[in-house]
């Protein structure tokens, strides 16, 4: 099993830890529910050490990222810009969801998904034109401090980041000396993703606690992107399924003219899913993965489902066979039960606002 | 793990304990509590409801997955633990405290049929 260069402190604070496509993560420090709160409420900090980062460099790595990304990263023009993206199989499916990073003309920056990163590397490597170099970051670690205090916890803990928390705009990143900085999370709430030297990484996760924030497991991490509306690959969506069959319609610009990998089939496939939120309003049961949903045109199957601790029910994204508005009811087969659930709109829960 | 030397249990994670007033009374095992991970949801039975072993009676539920819990013996539910409605997480703080059911059984139970605390750690060992 592979192991983050903060295992020791996650043994150390008494960490549940569990297998995460072939990490050991943590999944709580004792009560995953408070941590969530933590994060709705304060600040929090996660090890996300598992996820890679892949370095894009030379004079083409602009054209080759956008033909190899759903979204165009010409978007990207300022220094620091970040663009979240889904990559494409020439089927059109999924093959990851990532961040890219602009960090200057022929240096971009990717972020994926640890139980993608061999295979993303692989496809990169087979699609890579001469005038671009890659290089998988296993050298760094990576912390993701988040929350409504995250920024003031971030710059009590590492002074030397002061200035770049006051004055990061939203889905941007800079580099202080050895220490990437992106204003981006997984959670709907305000903070920041750090990656450092493997070495830097039990002293800053260190000084961040000691600040105030408090230690996060994956199962923390879960139940807030779920509120935040927030996509998980392998659960919500995969190489069997198109951006607009998981609700990444948004991420996807076929208005630009620009030939990436899957925009042919996207354009022909026809589209047989459209993603719905789900609401449990009695408070009986919890929706779960793999689900049936039964709400004739519609029947689907629950992606993604939870307890919601923000709204103290269940929440879930289902993937149905027809496009229902919002405030539609459907049944869920929940454990022997068919139980009505509420279609509603993604995100749940933002800054920790209820939003459905 | 704690485990009462004063309980009897079942290989499914229940405690049982019979009262003086010869009532018997269903919880869950802190073992049980902590593989499940933070309860969010517990089912309880209707009070007056014939429940029988073997056929689950109640339902935890955690942030993880669900449980059925099962009755010790046949019988008639006569209390049920209402408060953890509102407050699921109580058997997670106090699991031998935050009891289930009760239930009245259709014959004299005889708890020997039960694992005692050796028994029960044997079982989880």
């Amino acid at each position: 099993m592979h192991e983050t260069p903060l295992i020791a402190e996650h043994r150390a604070a008494g960490a549940k830890m569990v297998d995460f496509a072939g990490w050991e993560m943590p999944l709580h420090y004792g009560s995953q529910i408070e941590e969530h709160h933590a994060v709705r409420r304060d600040a929090g900090v996660f090890d996300t050490s598992h996820m890679l980062a892949i370095d894009v460099t030379g004079p083409a790595s602009r054209p080759f990222l956008r033909r190899l990304l759903a979204n165009d990263v010409a978007r990207l023009q300022g220094p620091g810009q970040a663009l979240y993206s889904c990559m494409l199989a020439e089927d059109g499916g999924v093959r990851d969801d990532l961040i890219a990073y602009f960090m200057a003309e022929g240096r971009f920056r990717l972020v994926v998904n640890a139980a993608t990163a061999q295979g993303d590397l692989d496809w990169l490597e087979a699609q890579r034109p001469a005038g671009v170099a890659l290089r998988a970051r296993r050298d760094l670690a990576m912390l993701a401090v988040q929350g409504p205090n995250a920024l003031d916890r971030m710059a009590k803990a590492l002074p030397s980041l002061r200035s770049a928390g006051a004055g990061l705009a939203k889905f941007t990143a800079v580099e202080i000396g050895e220490m990437f900085v992106a204003r981006t999370g997984y959670t709907g709430e305000d903070g920041v993703e750090l990656l450092m030297a493997a070495d830097q990484a039990a002293h800053t996760w260190r000084c961040l606690v000691a600040a105030g924030a408090r230690p996060c497991g994956l199962g923390a991490r879960d139940t807030l992107r779920l509120e935040a509306g927030l996509p998980l690959y392998g659960q919500d969506m995969d190489a069997t399924v198109t951006p607009f069959e998981c609700g990444l319609a948004w991420t996807v610009n076929l208005t630009d003219g620009r030939e990436f990998i899957g925009r042919q089939a996207l354009l022909a496939r026809p589209r047989r899913f459209h993603a719905a939120g789900l609401v449990l309003d009695t408070h009986n049961g919890v929706l779960r993965h793999g689900q049936r949903v039964t709400a004739a045109p519609a029947e689907g199957t629950v992606t993604s489902g939870s307890f919601s601790p923000t709204m103290r029910r269940s929440i879930g994204f289902a993937r149905l066979g027809a496009a229902l508005p919002p405030g539609e009811t459907v049944q869920v087969a929940v454990r022997g039960s068919l139980l009505d659930a509420r279609v509603v709109k993604p995100p749940f829960v933002r800054h920790g606002k209820i939003l459905v | 793990m704690e485990i009462p030397e004063a309980l009897r249990y079942t290989a499914t994670h229940e405690w049982v304990r019979e009262e003086p007033d010869r009532l018997i009374t269903v919880g869950v095992t802190d073992h049980a509590q902590d593989s499940l991970g933070e309860l969010v949801f517990v089912e309880l039975p209707g009070i007056g409801s014939q429940v029988h072993p073997g056929k689950a009676c109640a339902v935890v539920e955690s942030t993880k997955a669900a449980a059925d819990v099962y009755p010790p013996f046949a019988g008639t539910i006569v209390a049920v633990n209402n408060t953890l409605a509102e407050t699921p997480e109580q058997v997670n703080k106090d699991p031998y405290g935050a009891w289930l059911f009760r239930l009245r059984p259709a014959a004299p139970p005889d708890l020997s049929t039960l694992l005692d605390a050796a028994g029960y750690r044997n079982t989880i060992a």
